[in-house]
């Protein structure tokens, strides 16, 4: 019934997507991040206006569906000609662009919660005891802040990440070939749908358990402290 | 004030305008939402008692089915449903003498193919739950001789409903966003219907603001409701903050 050496084909052909698909993840991940920081900056700024300005964009991208957000940069910014007199307008006009954006827009809503989340997580008193020692501004989060917030929003951002390799998708639906523009070309020109869906569905699992494995490792990485020391382990005790 | 008059003209409910038609998508919208939410409660649960089970066999194929529809985009699962009834109606009909592409009913593909995406992520919903559960109620049950399916309707449900709605919200909001992704197989939900709207006005950017608007509504609305259901569930339990 299921023919493996076209799902094969179908894998190999679904492969040549992959690039496309991990750059528009790679450019909305890392612009979306910058982003997401500026936010979570201003949700945890004693300036009342900066947080609710950052609570409305996060309310708006969280509460609405990506597809919308998608169209209203790439087909809805049509409907203003000034636009295309801007220094915008070359990357606007492009469907990459459009997709990045709007992925980025997204991602940094999401982002801007986890990363507060995790600022949130480090213990008031340590912040203080820094505050005594007389280290001030960038000195304080380089140090104390950034490092135990990292640790600690890694799982959630974790999670985004994946969601952002999913996310990725819907640019297909703006004319983008990544891996689900080309399996819906695919299942077009065989009717072969679940084939192709089995051989697009393997990459997707593939590229987000490499995501989730990396992440693992660097979360590990970060976690020496809370790491049972070698000699203890090497003599079998129980933390 | 022209802007917005010119809006009104366009969105208002006069002959002509796209006022009715967006309302009624938005109908739709929430129709296949809640339905594929529904089926999706029902793939959830059963996934999550698959989990507890105590066949090995049972418990692989729910950790199967939620890691596998986790780790896919929505998009693909709608083609695969879509297109895969679409071929085996197709078959069904070359067998009956029709030619052709025969589609499959778009509302009923999209909300089963919502249902199974959101099936595990409900089902993950459930098990955390269940787990939430302290473990001496269920052994005093036992100790009580209740039979499983006791145990379950008095002591487990009730408790696991309670813990569930959080998680149940924030599903249901995925659920209600992925709902638009149902357009590109040509259901006239709200996102299709501002597409119409944009192809035929050359309006896109009002359209798909309109929409977005839309969707904020509903969800804002969803939200403030599971905060009452939630704060409603909790009334019996103490808690330190």
């Amino acid at each position: 019934m299921i023919d493996l050496p076209f799902i094969y084909d179908a894998f190999v052909q679904l492969c040549s997507g992959i690039p496309l698909t991990l750059q528009l993840m790679a450019v909305s991940v890392a612009s979306g991040a910058v982003l997401a920081i500026a936010l979570a900056a201003m949700r945890l700024s004693s300036w009342p206006p900066l947080d609710l300005l950052a609570r409305i964009y996060i309310f708006i991208f969280r509460g609405t569906p990506l597809l919308v957000q998608l169209y209203l940069i790439y087909y809805g910014l049509s409907q203003f000609p000034e636009l295309r007199k801007t220094f915008l307008w070359p990357f606007l006009r492009e469907a990459y662009w459009c997709a990045a954006l709007a992925l980025a827009l997204n991602t940094a809503a999401y982002s801007a919660e986890i990363i507060r989340g995790g600022v949130l997580s480090v213990p008031t008193g340590q912040i203080e005891a820094a505050r005594a020692y007389g280290m001030s501004g960038f000195t304080l989060i380089r140090r104390i802040i950034a490092p135990q917030a990292l640790r600690q929003m890694l799982p959630g951002y974790s999670n985004e990440v994946i969601l952002m390799v999913k996310s990725t998708a819907l640019a297909s639906t703006i004319t983008m070939m990544e891996v689900t523009g080309l399996a819906a070309k695919l299942i077009s020109a065989t009717y072969r749908p679940v084939e192709i869906f089995i051989a697009a569905g393997a990459i997707y699992l593939l590229l987000n358990f490499i995501v989730s494995r990396l992440f693992k490792q660097f979360e590990y990485r970060l976690s020496a402290a809370q790491r049972q020391p070698l000699y203890r382990r090497a003599a079998g005790e129980n933390a | 004030m022209g802007a917005l008059s010119a809006y009104l003209d366009l969105m208002g409910f006069a002959e002509g305008a796209w006022g009715m038609d967006m309302l009624k998508a938005t109908g739709v919208t929430l129709c296949v939402a809640l339905s594929g939410f529904a089926a999706g409660a029902v793939f959830g649960g059963l996934s999550a008692a698959a989990s507890f089970s105590s066949l090995r066999a049972l418990r692989a194929l729910a950790d199967g089915y939620t890691t596998i529809l986790r780790g896919i985009p929505d998009l693909l699962v709608i083609y695969l449903f879509y297109f895969g009834s679409s071929a085996v109606l197709s078959q069904l009909g070359a067998l009956l003498g029709s030619e052709g592409f025969i589609s499959a009913p778009v509302f009923l593909t999209g909300a089963l193919a919502i249902g199974v995406v959101s099936g595990a992520y409900q089902a993950e919903v459930y098990r955390g739950a269940v787990l939430a559960l302290s473990k001496g109620e269920i052994e005093a049950a036992r100790a009580y001789g209740m039979p499983n399916h006791l145990l379950f309707r008095r002591i487990i449900l009730p408790q696991a409903t309670r813990f569930a709605i959080p998680g149940v919200g924030n599903v249901w909001q995925l659920v209600l966003k992925e709902s638009a992704l149902i357009s590109v197989v040509g259901l006239i939900e709200l996102m299709r219907q501002a597409q119409i709207g944009a192809g035929s006005t050359r309006k896109p950017f009002t359209f798909f603001l309109t929409a977005a608007v839309l969707y904020l509504l509903i969800s804002f609305v969803s939200g403030v409701l599971f905060r009452i259901a939630e704060k409603r569930a909790m009334r019996g339990i103490r808690r330190a903050l």
